[in-house]
């Protein structure tokens, strides 16, 4: 009998996907539950995914999970982990949703030290409503609200999360992971694993951003969107470990 | 142990809420009703529940739709612009059938306003100031002893219906002191609990994962959101019957009906008596619960009366739904001050005299 080498996560439901062609929330969909299923927690998890592409999150990961109003994701998760200490609980939210309708949230939540992660999609654009200027849309990138291009005049400079997160000191673990090759996505896995120990720990609130494609919006195909994330979002939000708990003695950091 | 305490109005509401069950609280500072989340940040650590300040009261309600949708019985409380500002989640919760006890402690408007008593949320609380068409039984108390009552059984109520309860007090019932007699504390749910009280509750599934549950208010095709709003409306039609509540005195054969709730109906009571040392004899309708609003208690006006007056802390709110109740059968006229000012029971009596004389 063959031994298989590769099965399906039991994290995700075996449903036909409904993001677009070359979109990475697959990846980070599959990069959290696989991660969730080795850990054996995946029927001790409760994820929040509030609107946007976001909100379909439900739908494909095996995990309890509730919808949220635009923005309020992490309020909700607040109450959550209020209720259930003892769960892993995270929010799915994309760039409009947390940095701009949901600053209040997320910034408290992080403040707080709420025990939950929050993976942020960045794709520097709205995606379910149809390619507007997202808070996270880079100078010059044109969007339906941005048609000559974001300028810093009209619209000011692009927020960079994951350093604005990381001066709070209820944020013990800030990373910024890339899905555009297989190295970042190892890479990104690592960190989603990362993330989830800490909460289980009780450290603090841990945060891990995901630079991620909009081929749709973006009005590219799924391979120029790799090479554009590549190109333009990296140079202006670098990857890497912005944040992280102490050393514990005799442990070595990541 | 039930036990007869003089409290204040906001401090009798929290300690109610917590002997209903109540074991989570979110909220946010503001004026006529801060004491509550103050004696809830005293209170609830100590006797094994959860309070939160959240950063705004966007902030409040979500963190008790999480906390209502993991199975947690919540309860929270703001006034008129805070409740406003909860409105987004209070139609979350309603669509999505997440159970939660609110008060509003309400204060005058529109904008900021002042923080003086007002009842010119009626419209807020009764029609749903969020987005959708949904409903949310209001709670109209008239004494600090019937809020406590109230509140004690709102968390079950709450749960029976899945979908927000709200208690609707006027900012002198949070901040004047009554003798109540608060009931048993109810026994809080263990979170190991919950999954089996309520099995809609997302908790994490354990090892069954046939049982994941989604707590959700999205419906993108629009035959399906038609389906769910009307099996809504189906619930909410059986609330309408079950729920009402009224208080009714002497409208059988009374010259006029004076129509009030919470602190004005205790003016009325008093306004009614001068009244009749004036030879005029007059009724009242207290509704108890604003929706279900007590249409059918107009029913029981008797031929004798002349006229209709809806009293109220509001520019004719209250009125609309006295004008439903009453049809074109009589007229209905209106006493009211708004701002924060409250009439006296002398100026309410005299101002009803004169409308009387007018219509006889």
């Amino acid at each position: 009998m063959a031994t298989p080498v590769f099965e399906y996560t039991k994290g995700m439901h075996r449903v036909d996907t409904n993001f677009c062609p070359g979109c990475t929330h697959g990846i980070a969909h599959r990069l959290i539950t696989e991660t969730l299923d080795e850990m054996g927690m995946l029927g001790n998890a409760i994820g929040v995914a509030p609107i946007g592409c976001s909100v379909q999150a439900h739908k494909f990961m095996n995990v309890d999970m509730c919808e949220a109003a635009h923005g309020r994701a992490p309020a909700v998760a607040s109450g959550i982990r209020r209720v259930h200490p003892d769960k892993l609980v995270y929010t799915y939210q994309g760039d409009g949703d947390l940095a701009s309708i949901g600053t209040a949230e997320i910034v408290h939540a992080a403040a707080r030290g709420e025990k939950f992660t929050t993976f942020f999609i960045n794709n520097c654009i709205y995606g379910m409503t149809g390619g507007q200027m997202a808070p996270t849309t880079l100078i010059g990138q044109k969007s339906t609200t941005s048609q000559d291009g974001r300028t810093k005049e009209q619209a000011g400079n692009p927020i960079r999360v994951s350093e604005l997160l990381s001066t709070l000191d209820g944020a013990v673990y800030v990373e910024r992971v890339a899905l555009n090759t297989p190295a970042n996505i190892r890479k990104a896995k690592a960190a989603v694993r990362r993330a989830f120990e800490i909460q289980r720990q009780g450290l603090g609130f841990t945060f891990i951003e995901f630079l991620s494609t909009c081929p749709t919006n973006w009005g590219v195909t799924p391979p120029d969107a790799m090479k554009w994330l590549t190109d333009n979002m990296l140079p202006y939000y670098p990857l890497g470990v912005y944040k992280q708990p102490e050393k514990q003695d005799g442990e070595v950091a990541k | 142990m039930s036990e007869k305490v003089l409290m204040k109005g906001n401090e009798a509401f929290a300690e109610a809420a917590i002997r209903g069950g109540c074991r989570f609280y979110f909220g946010y500072p503001i004026t006529p009703q801060s004491e509550i989340p103050e004696f809830m940040s005293r209170e609830l650590p100590k006797r094994g529940g959860t309070f939160l300040q959240a950063e705004s009261e966007l902030g409040a309600i979500n963190m008790a739709y999480g906390a209502g949708a993991a199975g947690g019985s919540v309860f929270i409380s703001s006034s008129s612009p805070g409740i406003a500002l909860m409105q987004e989640g209070m139609s979350f919760l309603c669509s999505a059938e997440v159970p939660l006890v609110a008060l509003n402690v309400s204060r005058g408007g529109p904008g900021i306003g002042g923080i003086q008593p007002g009842q010119a949320d009626y419209n807020q609380v009764t029609r749903g100031g969020g987005n959708g068409d949904y409903k949310i039984p209001v709670l109209a108390p008239a004494s600090i002893q019937e809020a406590v009552d109230m509140l004690y059984e709102a968390a079950e109520l709450a749960r029976k219906w899945q979908n927000p309860i709200m208690v609707f007090a006027d900012g002198i019932m949070g901040q004047m002191m009554e003798p109540v007699i608060l009931p048993e504390q109810k026994p809080f749910t263990d979170a190991s609990d919950i999954r089996a009280e309520r099995p809609w509750a997302i908790t994490g599934y354990g090892d069954d994962d046939t049982t994941k549950n989604v707590v959700k208010s999205l419906r993108m095709q629009p035959d399906d959101l038609e389906r769910h709003v009307e099996y809504l409306f189906e619930k909410y039609d059986r609330a309408e019957k079950e729920l009402v509540r009224v208080e009714t005195q002497d409208i059988e054969d009374a010259d006029i009906v004076l129509v009030a709730f919470g602190t004005v109906a205790r003016i009325a009571r008093e306004a009614i008596e001068i009244l009749a040392e004036r030879g005029i004899k007059a009724g009242l309708i207290r509704p108890i619960t604003l929706w279900p609003f007590p249409y059918d208690a107009f029913d029981g006006i008797g031929d004798r009366t002349k006229v209709v007056i809806s009293a109220e802390l509001s520019m004719g709110q209250l009125m609309q739904d006295v004008k439903l109740g009453v049809g074109k059968r009589l007229p209905v006229k209106l006493i009211n001050r708004t701002g924060g000012m409250i009439p006296t029971s002398l100026e309410l009596a005299d101002r009803a005299e004169k409308i009387y004389k007018e219509v006889k």
